[in-house]
């Protein structure tokens, strides 16, 4: 008896440090936990889950009402079918093809035109006029494509637009597809170059102002200083944002594509991207099975592109990679 | 001294005069076109019905009439129903966004928080990869049964990831260890260091992260689109997007028509449907400018990684 009273009292006194050691610990991180809690719940329900609800691309998925996991019960396994029927499509090649030039485009015409304004703007005289064009040049970043779309009709209304009465035409835009490889990289370029060049100009302008001293002494004229000076110092940040772009080329611009053309069928050719594809096939036709395959083939390769592309990043700039 | 070297700046980094002027016109031109379309908007909204549908839209009207706004007025309801779906969910999404982001990034700045690294690495994988419209969209229609209420246009975009990281790097580099130190030692709570040792040091981030949310919000139709068919919950967006599609939709499910003195022949629908996208732009294009400065900053506030 003497042997067990101390000893449960040891035990005793061991969980009460346990159970105190633990009371500190929570007492150390339980507020942080709590201030985490709300953003990692909806990363469950935004991105862990969904990334699970990826598996109906192997699904012959129908709609339950009895709830989620019941609609992934009872849904038949296909294995690989979705996937067959998307590339014997001909939408796949189409679709692929779509969405990778026209971010091509997008990639070389923002970098060539913000930095060419960037620059000039950064030695143009009247610094005021130079805030007023920033400010004006930011006004499409800020509008949706909805609005953006409004614009676009005002020009483009076959019966009432400026366009046609200005050229006394009669052209009917909405069903012309040769157009609108211009008209979408000109609009998906003009609505993000008032902050692309914004953030070279703050780059430009961060340039130590003793370079272009002693270069002018040296009897360099404008376009050698910018040729030598400035452009040799934005180059880290053109090879960033490149790789960035990069990165996500397999993502389409949906806004730009849906609503600027407004989904007119005639354009399917030319305003085909993944992302219409996928939205297309999951409201309009119902497919969902193409849908959530097309969906998982853009996630993935856009998964493998942006992970190749930031451990390009490192090898450029360690500082800017995201991981 | 200071304005003498300014002054030398300005002469160091400057064009000749006249390929200042040859390059002013051209920036100048290309800034032009980014008002021009909304100056021309803003034009068919207060041109004369008779005049549009006669000589189509034109940059200087022969006629001009208040008539497009005026139906908005009598239209009422419906608009007003829209305006008011988009300012709410402009006004909680933000405050969901900036609270659930910063206390979030507060979290994982913290060197003595043990779950950190966890937390952080919780996070990044989030921006790896995407989960596609497809699964997104089952998840809040199926396991949520969000469709067709207004936290399906608000849950969707209450976190975001990016800034989160962006937000850390802030508070590091902000917040100092040792104030926090100093205020736990006089006894306060992780909450209200937070509350009021943090946040005030940390305005100019919050700041910054709440206008992108909030102009997210404003401009969203794409949740809409894909989870409201109810036509009391359309936000204003959405609302103009139905509208371009059926100019029709603007005379329908609305008692207003009726009401309208002309009849339904003389409803200005062209004008009206302009003014419409007047309303929805004017509270942007009227207050960015002054926030501009906090929109630029959002790049340069995290330099992402510390």
């Amino acid at each position: 008896m003497k042997d067990v009273t101390p000893k449960s009292g040891l035990e005793n006194s061991v969980g009460r440090k346990k159970r105190s050691k633990f009371r500190q610990k929570f007492s150390n991180n339980g507020p942080f936990i709590i201030f985490a809690l709300p953003g990692a719940i909806w990363m469950v329900f935004f991105f862990y889950i969904p990334v699970f609800a990826n598996v109906v691309a192997f699904k012959d998925f129908k709609f339950s009402p009895d709830g989620f996991l019941a609609s992934l019960a009872q849904s038949k396994w296909v294995g690989f079918q979705n996937f067959k029927f998307l590339f014997s499509s001909n939408a796949a090649w189409l679709i692929t093809k779509n969405t990778l030039l026209y971010n091509l485009g997008f990639i070389t015409l923002n970098l060539i035109i913000a930095v060419f304004f960037a620059i000039v703007m950064s030695e143009l005289r009247h610094k005021k006029l130079v805030k007023t064009y920033q400010t004006s040049m930011l006004l499409p970043y800020f509008l949706s494509w909805v609005i953006i779309a409004y614009f676009v009709m005002a020009f483009l209304n076959p019966e009432k637009g400026l366009l046609n009465s200005m050229l006394h035409t009669d052209i009917n835009w909405y069903a012309e597809p040769k157009y609108w490889p211009f008209f979408l990289l000109m609009l998906g370029t003009w609505k993000g170059i008032g902050y692309n060049s914004i953030l070279y100009f703050a780059t430009v302008m961060g340039i130590d102002p003793t370079y272009y001293e002693a270069a002018m002494v040296d009897g360099a004229g404008k376009w050698q200083q910018i040729k030598n000076i400035t452009i040799p110092q934005l180059l880290p940040l053109m090879t960033l944002m490149t790789i960035l772009a990069v990165g996500n080329i397999f993502r389409a611009d949906f806004g730009l594509f849906y609503t600027v053309p407004q989904n007119s069928g005639a354009l399917y050719n030319v305003t085909s991207v993944l992302d219409t594809y996928i939205y297309n096939g999951l409201t309009a036709t119902g497919d969902i099975g193409m849908s959530s395959a097309a969906s998982l083939y853009q996630s993935v390769v856009g998964c493998i592109l942006l992970v190749s592309t930031n451990m390009l990043v490192r090898r450029v700039d360690s500082d800017s990679a995201l991981f | 001294m200071r304005k003498k070297k300014a002054i030398e700046d300005v002469q160091v980094r400057a064009f000749g005069k006249k390929t200042d002027l040859f390059f002013n016109i051209i920036i100048g031109l290309f800034a032009i076109t980014c008002i021009l379309p909304l100056f021309f908007v803003v034009v068919i909204s207060l041109t004369d019905e008779n005049t549009l549908s006669q000589y189509g839209y034109q940059l200087w009207p022969k006629k001009w009439s208040f008539a497009g706004y005026e139906y908005l007025a009598t239209m009422g309801g419906e608009l007003m129903r829209s305006l008011w779906i988009s300012v709410i969910v402009t006004v909680f999404g933000t405050i969901i966004n900036a609270t659930f982001t910063s206390t979030y990034a507060y979290a994982i700045s913290r060197k003595s928080f043990k779950y950190r690294k966890f937390f952080t690495i919780f996070c990044l994988i989030t921006m790896l990869f995407s989960p596609g419209m497809v699964a997104n969209y089952i998840v809040v229609t199926n396991l949520l049964n969000l469709k067709d209420t207004l936290w399906a246009l608000i849950l969707p975009m209450a976190v975001s990831p990016f800034n989160i990281i962006v937000m850390r790097t802030f508070f590091k580099r902000q917040v100092s260890e040792s104030i926090i130190e100093s205020a736990r030692i006089d006894g306060a709570s992780e909450l209200r260091i937070f509350l009021q040792i943090v946040i005030p040091l940390a305005v100019p981030g919050i700041a910054t992260i709440s206008l992108f949310a909030a102009l997210g919000y404003w401009n969203d139709w794409f949740n809409a689109l894909l989870y409201i068919s109810d036509d009391k919950l359309v936000p204003l967006q959405y609302l103009l997007m139905k509208i371009q599609a059926n100019i029709e939709m603007l005379t329908q499910n609305s008692g207003a028509g009726a009401q309208y003195a002309g009849g339904l022949a003389a409803i200005p629908k062209e004008a009206t449907r302009m003014a419409m996208v007047v309303i929805a732009t004017l509270p942007i294009a009227a207050t960015y400018p002054f926030f501009q400065k906090y929109f630029v900053r959002g790049l340069t506030i995290g330099g992402v990684k510390e």
